[in-house]
């Protein structure tokens, strides 16, 4: 049966903070950072917006442009590592406040940055089972960065919704791949307010292992080439990596740009490849081939091989993210610091 | 609060109010009953599209406690396009409400029962620039 | 219906009244009151309260049994009657009592008002009295009641070109008179630019553009002619006392710039005591915030709707205009003791038409008082006369 995408919306919080301003705090070198990283600045929520806020206009945005009765949807999964409750859905907040009704498979989701691919690939094994007919998937994050940590230039908020089906598919999915293993490069034991990673080993062993394995593994299984896509997303920690990653699978910077969002919005966790692949979509033309690979921590890759089908020039894609980006409104480090709620205050 | 913010989720999670066929007014906040017809009401739900307008505002700087950490923020009453007015809070810089701007509904956090109780998540509204 | 007066009043200071607790001050105001009167108690056959929320400001309810002990009625076993519209909860007091003796029912009747709100912080003082708006859709979005208030004034200025000095000048004229009054709050005057340059509360409106609210307690003591006559040659006559209600939210008022519940109230005193707005010579409103004075002006039938402003700038409400307005201070100065505001305003109507005013006399023979709940979903408008 064929299966892909129906429909998707993003969502990016409006404040932002320039790497600038935090390295002024820290004493650090923007400049070296800024080269280093590859981000620039980060987005910010404000102070009532959570995963929970984000995942629903994402999703609002993704039923309204489909046009379809949200009673239609037949499952909804939130991936996130920053869940509103530790104990207590996200997926049934956003279940109500889109009006799908009672009838419908939900769950929260939790694989660092991978939870929201990973609810597409839930989505496309109820869909394509006849289980239902539409699946919504959604990656959204307020990630938090530790105090003059460097997670803190880039850990951000934001949040990409999808809607998966078997009628009016504007990309059609081909095939996907996963790659996992148990690796602890980045972790949150319970109870502890910021993340704990392993410093450089974050890099070869985890995010680069894992995004080559699965972007290999799923090439091999569908005999696409890299030349095949006009587009590759990886997952975005950083402005560095993600091109680290393309040269080392034969991707061109040209092919992975205009899905690199990370400089200008920050790492969005589990909101990040999801969102670099919304601002392809937001582009792309019937016939585009389009590489997706995830990477969570923990460790594993979702790989995607996607294709553009005629119908995505009926979808209403505008606003498109990059213009979501652009807008914003800068705050400085005190201002971040009382919207992280990293102050105490009684 | 329980209780009494659960029988209402749907009704401040997204615009859901009430359309009495009698006389053809829309309510919102929901009622049970319309009051122009009373006994005669014939009430049923309906979901209203979240757009309107701002018919007046005020930028509160002395808050309650739950909301002191986001002073200076703006209260606006609201006229939707289907007719009734909603008080609801705007988020906008101060400096750039205006009487008669156009305004879409937006899905934010209205507060919470404490750091260990269950969080209000309800409507507010945004300018919308379409 | 026979016709009812008053025969004595009472007041407590208002204010912040650290070492008085609530019983302390309700006693106070019901001493003088049965001293005006030249009551020793036992003549009381009733009693009716107002009081907002005696169970959040004190964890206390049965506030009427309370009162009624304290004052020592309890031994006498009336029957004693708390009444709540908000802050017009003196409002409804003195029309309960007012209807008790005119109906016949009985002869000598108190209304009484009386709160305490700084046994509990200022924070959850003000959320309390916004307990009198609408809790589940304007409390529960972070709108206060000065924020309500506060929307009102823009739409005022913004449709009928109300200025943030007229607003002003409605402070400056009741700190002015309160300035006069030993009983007030406030006795200081103040100007023009110490008000419009007061921190703000909810824009537009700043701190000197909102009643305080406070501790304090008022009594009046009602009896039917045939009575008064015996006890008093000074007795101030209720020619009316009407109320009316009208939708509790903002939001869901017909007309946000006009509180119908006034209108109404007020044109159906007018009737009942066969006058119009300009037979009245002095008149207590419920200036909670200034804003609120200026829509009464326009409610009352002063002013034409839109127009109050001019009366402020004019003069015309001052002590020595053709229309005093809060001859005592109003809410501003006097500070707004909640539920006793409505029966102050008779004790100062009913001071003025005996002559007995003081310092803030004014030449009067109708007088008219109107006690507002919230933003306006309750309104009792009294009107007395000599």
């Amino acid at each position: 049966m064929k299966v892909g995408i129906v429909s998707y919306g993003t969502y990016i919080p409006r404040y932002r903070i320039k790497v600038e301003e935090i390295a002024r705090i820290w004493g650090e070198n923007p400049e070296t950072i800024k080269r280093g990283l590859g981000v620039y600045q980060k987005s910010v929520p404000d102070l009532d917006e959570d995963t929970a806020t984000i995942a629903v206009e994402a999703a609002r945005e993704a039923v309204a442009r489909a046009g379809i009765n949200p009673e239609e949807i037949g499952a909804v999964y939130v991936g996130s590592e920053s869940h509103p409750y530790i104990v207590k859905p996200t997926a049934t907040i956003v279940g109500e406040a889109l009006g799908v009704g009672n009838e419908f498979f939900a769950a929260d989701l939790e694989f660092a940055c991978k939870a929201g691919t990973a609810g597409i690939q839930l989505c496309i094994g109820l869909v394509s089972s006849g289980m239902i007919n539409y699946g919504l998937a959604i990656g959204a994050d307020t990630s938090q960065g530790a105090p003059g940590d460097p997670l803190e230039y880039s850990a951000s908020a934001g949040g990409a919704a999808y809607i998966i089906g078997n009628k009016g598919i504007i990309a059609r999915i081909l095939d996907t791949y996963s790659f996992t293993s148990d690796t602890p490069d980045f972790w949150r034991r319970e109870g502890q307010p910021y993340p704990s990673h392993g410093g450089r080993f974050t890099g070869l062993p985890a995010y680069f292992r894992h995004v080559t394995s699965a972007a290999k593994g799923l090439m091999e299984k569908t005999g696409l080439k890299p030349s095949d896509f006009s587009y590759a997303v990886f997952h975005q920690p950083n402005g560095k990596f993600p091109s680290r990653a393309a040269k080392m699978l034969g991707f061109s910077s040209e092919q992975i740009k205009q899905g690199l969002v990370v400089p200008y919005i920050g790492n969005t966790y589990s909101g990040s490849s999801l969102l670099g692949l919304a601002a392809v979509l937001d582009v792309a033309k019937p016939g585009d081939r389009i590489l997706l690979v995830s990477f969570g921590s923990g460790a594993g890759s979702d790989a995607f091989a996607i294709e553009v089908t005629d119908e995505i020039e009926s979808l209403n894609r505008k606003p498109e993210v990059w213009e979501k980006i652009k807008g914003g409104v800068f705050v400085d480090y005190g201002m971040y610091v009382k919207l992280r709620r990293k102050i105490k205050v009684r | 609060m329980l209780p009494r913010f659960w029988r209402k989720i749907k009704y401040r999670y997204d615009l859901v109010g009430t359309y009495c066929e009698n006389c053809g007014n829309y309510y919102y906040p929901p009622r049970n009953l319309c009051p122009t017809c009373r006994r005669r009401s014939d009430v049923k739900e309906v979901q209203l599209r979240g757009k309107g307008t701002v018919v007046s505002y005020t930028i509160i700087h002395d808050a309650p406690e739950e909301f002191k950490r986001q002073k200076p923020y703006v209260v606006a009453l609201i006229k939707l396009d289907e007719g009734p007015i909603v008080t609801s809070q705007l988020i906008c810089d101060p400096n750039e409400v205006k009487i008669g701007m156009r305004v879409k509904k937006a899905f934010r956090k209205y507060g919470e029962d404490g750091e260990s109780g269950i969080i209000y998540y309800g409507t507010k509204f945004v300018p919308d620039e379409s | 219906m026979r016709r009812v007066a008053i025969i004595g009043v009472g007041q407590s200071n208002f204010g912040e009244l650290w070492d008085q607790s609530f019983r302390d001050i309700v006693l106070t105001a019901g001493i003088e009151a049965l001293e005006d009167a030249g009551l020793e108690g036992k003549e009381i056959e009733a009693m009716f309260v107002g009081n907002m929320s005696g169970g959040r400001y004190l964890a206390q309810e049965h506030i009427a049994a309370l009162i009624a002990d304290y004052s020592g009625l309890s031994e006498l076993h009336i029957p004693s009657t708390r009444v709540e519209a908000a802050d017009a909860s003196g409002g409804l007091a003195l029309r309960q009592a007012y209807m008790a003796v005119a109906s016949g029912m009985h002869d000598i009747v108190i209304a009484a008002g009386a709160e305490k709100v700084t046994d509990v912080g200022a924070e959850l003082a003000l959320d309390i009295l916004s307990s009198g708006a609408d809790r589940e859709w304007e409390g529960f979005v972070g709108a206060t009641l000065p924020a309500l208030y506060a929307m009102i004034a823009r739409l005022h200025m913004e449709k009928f070109g109300t200025k943030p000095e007229d607003l002003a000048m409605v402070s400056v004229k009741n700190h002015k008179n309160g300035a006069l009054n030993p009983k007030a709050q406030s006795r200081r005057e103040i100007t023009l630019e110490m008000a419009l340059n007061s921190p703000y509360v909810a824009e537009p409106l700043r701190l000197f553009d909102c009643a305080p609210i406070s501790d304090g307690a008022a009594v009046v003591v009602l009896a039917s002619e045939e009575v008064a006559r015996k006890l008093t040659d000074t007795p101030v006559f209720i020619s009316a006392c009407c109320q009316a209600s009208d939708y509790l939210a903002l939001h869901s008022r017909k007309d946000m710039l006009t509180m119908n519940a006034v209108v109404h109230a007020a044109r159906q005193a007018y009737k009942q005591a066969g006058i119009e707005p300009k037979d009245i010579d002095v008149a207590e409103v419920h200036d909670s915030f200034t804003i609120a004075e200026i829509l009464a002006y326009e409610d009352l039938g002063f002013a034409k709707k839109g127009e109050g402003a001019k009366l402020i700038r004019e003069g015309v409400t001052n002590l020595d205009g053709d229309i005093p307005v809060n001859p005592s201070g109003g809410l501003k100065a006097c500070g707004h003791a909640v539920g006793a505001t409505g029966i102050r305003q008779a004790v100062e109507i009913t001071l003025q038409l005996r002559g007995d005013a003081g310092k803030r006399q004014v030449d009067a023979e109708r007088g008219l008082a109107l006690n507002i709940g919230g933003t306006g979903a309750t309104a009792v408008v009294t009107i007395f006369s000599r």
